[in-house]
């Protein structure tokens, strides 16, 4: 029990901390396109920077998780082409509807009930991407 | 403490708080990644009947989806009762530039004028929230991840072809912003 609990406790925190930074907000996405203001790039500088440390420190440190298990990273595929195209693909929903899909499910608890268009239609386009995998270049 | 979190928050304490997030799923056991529920979803669906790539063990991620359930209702907390007083803060450039695009910034996390089915119901709305919505569906899954994936998760670890999707978010993003909404709105 306390096992699910747990996630979804951080998914609680994620919502929270993704409405008070302002990250799944349309006008932030808009600015930060326009590069008119430091705030969502100040945001991504400080989590990677914080981010790098902490998974250097949990390499060095040999860090275990909850469940005593070592912790693991696994790295990326090394290519390009599924990034490049797959990234640029994403970019273009992300401008267009001002969400990638963590703020699509918070604003959805927001009350921005139209928000269920935008899930209908990325588990299409995901569907549409399972359809088509092995035609796509990677 | 409920006038602290309530007030607009410092782009460095919604950073850190970020990457906590990120950290504490690691001591999980688990890694920070939100797109993949997306193929989760489509498994659940029965997708799997069709396409083989949705035929997988969706149950090691059901701690994904509880994560997912999480965010809904952070979302809700946050939009009853963590609201701040004063309207969001955005650049005057930025609200310049929507203008011309006939579209007003009401001081909103996201634009009313467009977050409503009235305007979904429009053709241009159709494509905003349906399309934009395949748009990021099939873009995260072609690229294996969205931002939490790559630009948090995968920059974290230095890995490469994060940056390539990371540059591609950009570019894609740049290209919406600057040479389709002209088009479109």
């Amino acid at each position: 029990m306390m096992k699910s609990v747990k996630f979804i406790l951080a998914g609680i925190l994620f919502g929270i901390i993704m409405s008070k930074s302002e990250a799944i907000s349309w006008y932030r996405i808009q600015e930060m396109f326009r590069f008119q203001s430091f705030h969502m790039f100040g945001i991504m500088g400080t989590a990677l920077l914080t981010g790098i440390i902490a998974v250097w420190l949990m390499k060095k440190m040999k860090a275990h998780d909850v469940e005593g298990k070592p912790v693991s990273f696994t790295d990326k595929e090394k290519t390009w082409r599924r990034y490049l195209f797959g990234g640029t693909i994403f970019g273009l929903g992300w401008a267009l509807t001002g969400a990638c899909p963590g703020p699509v499910f918070v604003l959805l608890g927001q009350g921005y009930l139209v928000m269920i268009v935008v899930i209908i239609g990325s588990l299409l386009g995901t569907f549409i991407y399972g359809l088509l995998k092995n035609r796509l270049p990677h | 403490m409920l006038e602290f979190i309530k007030q607009p928050w410092p782009w460095y304490t919604s950073g850190l708080a970020i990457s906590f997030i990120m950290i504490i799923l690691i001591f999980f056991g688990k890694s920070f990644g939100f797109s993949s529920n997306l193929r989760t979803m489509c498994s659940i669906l029965g997708a799997g009947k069709w396409v083989s790539f949705f035929n997988f063990d969706w149950k090691a991620q059901r701690w994904n989806l509880l994560f997912l359930l999480g965010s809904v209702i952070g979302g809700f907390i946050s939009a009853n009762w963590l609201q701040p007083d004063v309207p969001l803060n955005l650049s005057q450039n930025t609200i310049q530039d929507l203008q011309k695009l006939n579209i007003q910034f009401d001081g909103n996390i996201v634009p009313l004028q467009l977050f409503n089915w009235d305007f979904l119901a429009t053709g241009k709305g159709l494509l905003m929230f349906l399309g934009g919505g395949i748009l990021i569906g099939f873009g995260t899954r072609y690229a294996g991840g969205c931002t939490s994936g790559h630009a948090i998760s995968g920059l974290s670890n230095l890995q490469l072809p994060s940056l390539i999707a990371v540059i591609g978010f950009f570019i894609g993003g740049l290209i919406m912003t600057h040479l389709i909404f002209p088009l479109l709105f």
